[in-house]
């Protein structure tokens, strides 16, 4: 162009490009810089901790010394119950919405809704949970009310997690069911679902990961403070590992010497997100192959 | 003298061939149409030309292109400014997020140019030079996706003039447009010969025979045959063009 | 009778998948409603705790004191009567405990059997008293007269600039210092987090190789699923004595580092959909540019970025949105003090760290516990409101593309 310097020009694109490029760079390596800090400090300090003992062991004198074994179970029991609740009801709503529900106002409102739940913060599911469970329904601080808590917070994640999958799910082969005489629960069930199944699960692993590192929910709804012994039915609080990161490495009787098992119980609980992770990366390759081999 | 010329050129994605040992020579201020079937090799070859290649990842040239004589893969070239003469349109109109006004300024800009009166000038010159003026020139600040497809279109056009290319770049650009626009776009296409160098890739014979001087058939990344629209359309030497042209495949 | 049964079991299914698809609506429904229900009891007390009066002399003509004068009185910010429009004597402070410094223990009695006759005849001999006492100490004949005491006012609760709610004799529900702290705090966070994560999220979309995206994806994924006690604990024994040393401060546990950790927390909302929305970005409309001689940079911000901004916007908004949300770390790292923060090396207190720090302790059902609702109200309005926010930009970007 006759009113620029082409050499001129071409060489402060140039410089311009590679500085913010490197900028770009530099940054998003901080980024995953500071993954690996958290993730490095926590499993060094954290690995000395573990042992065969320190999991299936009972905390002892004021959480100092001991294991962490109760606590272990109790976000076993929370997972477990909460998974019960949400991974039935989310399926089924997800399956509804996709399947059944016609465009229109009232899918607009659920998905509207859905939506709105999930982005409430967690330590109002435990308030809710608090005055509705415990309070209400006088479930009191109990295993129960903890694992509904939480199930009501996973719902929104399984429902979206559940709905992409089917969305996924190619038309021609609800049409193809459908054609042959199948009923809409026939086909859900038997060609929609099977071929969902996978990133289903996958989602369901996920929200698994997120359940178990959750504290505030379970502040008010089921978390002891210290309890040296297993549930024994739905109505007993229990411990957990989030809350007892939290109660060890704040407020426990020893803060300093308490430490050793807050970097474990931390290194327990980013192990169990790793786990699923990892697990979840897994398994979609795993599907994905078998599903394109079909 | 030519103004783009392809010296055995082959082109790889990866392991698989594209392109194998074309060789076209386009003369100054013509229309080249490029046809054949989906998956011939014509829109890869068109992008040689402006090295839009590049971006993909894993591809791989050997052969020369030239324009203006000069070898547009040689070391040392730069792919900016190349792609400043080179002007392009794609197949359907991809306005930017922007005002009209600043979607045919855009080229004017990211070459350096911040001369306020001149960018003014220049878009409406350019503009008017697409016969788009007159439907635009009160909304000039209102966003391009306002207008219509074909308007669109033609706005894309003027973004690719405003840097004034030696070399314009057709990819189906009417593939996405009604037939009234298409038909305006094509009036252009024969208007803007005087001035450019016009390589069109078309899936539709008739554009073919309208708007090009010369027309080259491509079949499984192979040039069967490059001839002038006139010849390849009524008198083709290769029977495989013949058929194509009268629709016996593809 | 086989296909009655099998269109009964359709039915049913579809019954079952229809009370399934219906739950979120109705929890979210059930969460407004106990939310609000006990948050708005708030407004129905009086912060002067249940059972306990506060009387003044008969010849005192003032009738009622807001909680905010109550509490200036027994801190002694106001010493006269006169300074809350009354005569100009010093007032005397008097609350149940005191009664030793006037009368004997016969005359109180050993169960306190004397104390409701000592009390009136304090009130009565001394016109200048304010007297804060147990209601079942007021006597029959009591000389006195009862101070009424406003109800907890929307005005107070907003305005008020103290959060004390277990102050004595008059409760103190000033949010205001928790709504800033929040409001400060996740301010700070996002003005780390934005830089970074765009960063980031430009870097994965456009710059980076794709092998390179492809293990970075995952760990920011990874980065998103680390529970929030883990990045709590994490500030607490890194972060929080980073800054205590690198500022010499007092106490490391401050705004800044809970914005530091709600920043780390915010950064994967913001990568993921910002990265999302610039690889949604139409390739003909990069390609386009680049075919115009700009460069890939050039492209990135005068097209990418334009096209995209929407979709940042709501990943900016997002991550906002989580960090307001946020509980555990921010508790763990910020130092809870419910005062108006003036800088960022100073501790603050944020909404939800109060109700999670204080909900264990409030007796159920009392102004307190009801407070701590009010706040869980306020949050839930901020992130709806922040939803709505989000869906809306989303909404305009889809009706911007065609």
């Amino acid at each position: 162009m006759e009113l620029v310097d082409e050499n001129k020009l071409a060489k402060n694109k140039k410089r311009n490009q590679a500085i913010a490029f490197w900028i770009f760079r530099i940054l998003s390596y901080a980024v995953v810089a500071i993954l690996f800090v958290i993730l490095s400090f926590i499993i060094i300090k954290g690995f000395s901790v573990i042992s065969w003992d320190f999991i299936t062991k009972m905390p002892e004198e004021g959480m100092t010394k001991g294991g962490i074994f109760p606590a272990i179970i109790g976000t076993l029991c929370l997972v477990g119950g909460s998974m019960l609740f949400a991974f039935p009801v989310g399926v089924f709503a997800a399956i509804y919405m996709n399947e059944y529900v016609k465009a229109g106002i009232i899918k607009k409102i659920i998905k509207q809704m859905t939506n709105n739940l999930a982005g409430i913060p967690s330590i109002v599911f435990g308030l809710f949970g608090m005055s509705l469970f415990v309070n209400k329904l006088g479930f009191g601080d109990s295993l129960l009310a903890g694992s509904l808590t939480l199930g009501l917070l996973a719902l929104p994640v399984v429902i979206r997690i559940t709905e992409e999958a089917l969305k996924s799910v190619d038309n021609t082969f609800r049409q193809a069911s459908l054609g042959l005489g199948a009923s809409k629960w026939e086909t859900t069930r038997r060609v929609v679902l099977p071929i969902a199944f996978p990133n289903i699960i996958t989602g369901l692993i996920l929200s698994i990961g997120r359940v178990s590192g959750e504290t505030a929910p379970i502040l008010f709804t089921v978390a002891a403070y210290f309890l040296p012994k297993l549930p024994t039915s739905i109505f007993d609080q229990a411990m957990a590992l989030p809350y007892h990161l939290y109660v060890i490495s704040t407020s426990g009787t020893n803060i300093e010497e308490s430490r050793p098992i807050a970097y474990g119980t931390a290194l327990v609980l980013i192990f169990i997100v790793l786990i699923a992770n990892l697990l979840a990366n897994g398994l979609r390759k795993y599907f994905g192959k078998k599903v394109k081999m079909n | 003298m030519y103004n783009i010329e392809s010296k055995n050129v082959d082109f790889f994605y990866g392991a698989s061939q594209a392109l194998k040992n074309i060789n076209i020579a386009i003369k100054p201020n013509t229309v080249t149409a490029l046809i054949g079937p989906s998956g011939c090799g014509k829109s890869t070859y068109l992008r040689l030309f402006n090295r839009m290649n590049d971006l993909i990842d894993n591809t791989k040239i050997s052969g020369q292109v030239l324009i203006d004589g000069e070898d547009i893969y040689a070391k040392g070239v730069n792919v900016d400014s190349l792609r400043k003469k080179v002007g392009m349109v794609f197949q359907k109109p991809n306005p930017f997020p922007k005002t009209i006004f600043e979607n045919v300024a855009y080229g004017l800009r990211v070459n350096g140019i911040t001369d306020k009166k001149f960018i003014e000038e220049r878009v409406e010159t350019t503009i008017k030079q697409v016969v788009l003026w007159d439907e635009v020139k009160d909304k000039l600040k209102k966003s391009a996706f306002e207008l219509s497809g074909g308007q669109q279109q033609r706005l894309c056009i003027a973004r690719a003039l405003a840097i004034q290319p030696s070399v314009v770049l057709m990819d189906e650009p009417t593939s996405a447009l009604d037939p009234i626009s298409t038909a305006k776009v094509e009036e252009l296409i024969y208007e803007l010969k005087t001035k450019y160098t016009i390589v069109i890739v078309t899936h539709n014979m008739q554009q073919a025979g309208r708007v090009s001087d010369t027309t080259a058939f491509f079949y499984m990344g192979e040039l069967i045959e490059h001839d002038t629209t006139k010849t390849i359309f009524t008198n083709p030497k290769i029977e495989r063009t013949q058929n194509y042209i009268t629709g016996r495949f593809g | 009778m086989k296909t009655f049964y099998k269109k009964f079991s359709e039915k049913f299914i579809e019954g079952l998948l229809m009370l399934s698809g219906t739950i979120t609506s109705l929890t979210v429904v059930l969460i407004v409603f106990f939310l609000f229900k006990e948050g708005l009891g708030v407004f129905d007390k009086k912060p002067v705790e249940e059972g306990y009066v506060i009387a003044l002399s008969k010849s005192n003509p003032l009738k009622t004191l807001s909680s905010e004068q109550i509490k200036n009185i027994y801190d002694q910010k106001i010493t006269h009567w006169s300074e809350i429009g009354g005569k100009p004597d010093s007032i005397i402070l008097f609350r149940a405990e005191d009664i030793s410094n006037f009368y004997s223990d016969e005359e109180i009695g050993e169960n306190f059997e004397g104390l409701s006759t000592c009390i009136n005849r304090l009130v009565d001999s001394l016109p200048d008293i304010i007297a804060f006492f147990p209601k079942k100490y007021l006597a029959k004949d009591f000389k006195g007269h009862e101070l009424t005491v406003d109800k907890v006012s929307l005005k107070e609760f907003f305005g008020g600039k103290e959060w004390f709610p277990t102050a004595q004799p008059s409760a103190q529900l000033g949010v205001l210092p928790l709504i800033l702290g929040t409001l400060w705090v996740s301010l700070g966070a996002i003005l780390l987090a934005l830089p970074l994560g765009l960063a980031a999220a430009i870097f994965m979309s456009e710059i980076a190789k794709d092998n390179v995206r492809r293990i970075m994806k995952p760990l920011i994924e990874l980065l998103a699923g680390i529970p929030s006690v883990v990045y709590g604990f994490f500030g607490l024994v890194i972060i929080v004595p980073l800054i205590q040393k690198t500022f010499n401060l007092p106490v490391g546990e401050t705004g800044l580092a809970g914005s530091i950790i709600l920043g780390i927390m915010a950064l994967p909302t913001i990568i993921t959909i910002s990265e999302d929305a610039m690889r949604n970005t139409p390739r003909a409309m990069k390609e386009a540019s680049l075919a115009l001689g700009a460069s890939k940079w050039q492209t990135i911000y005068k097209v990418v970025i334009p096209y995209s901004i929407s979709g940042i916007s709501a990943g900016a908004i997002l991550g906002i949105g989580r960090a307001i949300g946020e509980t555990m770390a921010v508790l763990m790292v910020t130092g809870n003090a419910a005062v108006i923060p003036h800088s960022i090396l100073e501790p603050v207190r944020t909404i939800p760290a109060t109700i999670a720090a204080e909900l264990g302790e409030a007796p159920n059902g009392g102004l307190h516990y009801q407070a701590l609702f009010a706040l869980g109200c306020i949050l839930f309005l901020i992130t709806l409101f922040i939803n709505l926010a989000v869906e809306f930009i989303s909404n305009r970007k889809q009706h911007n593309k065609h």
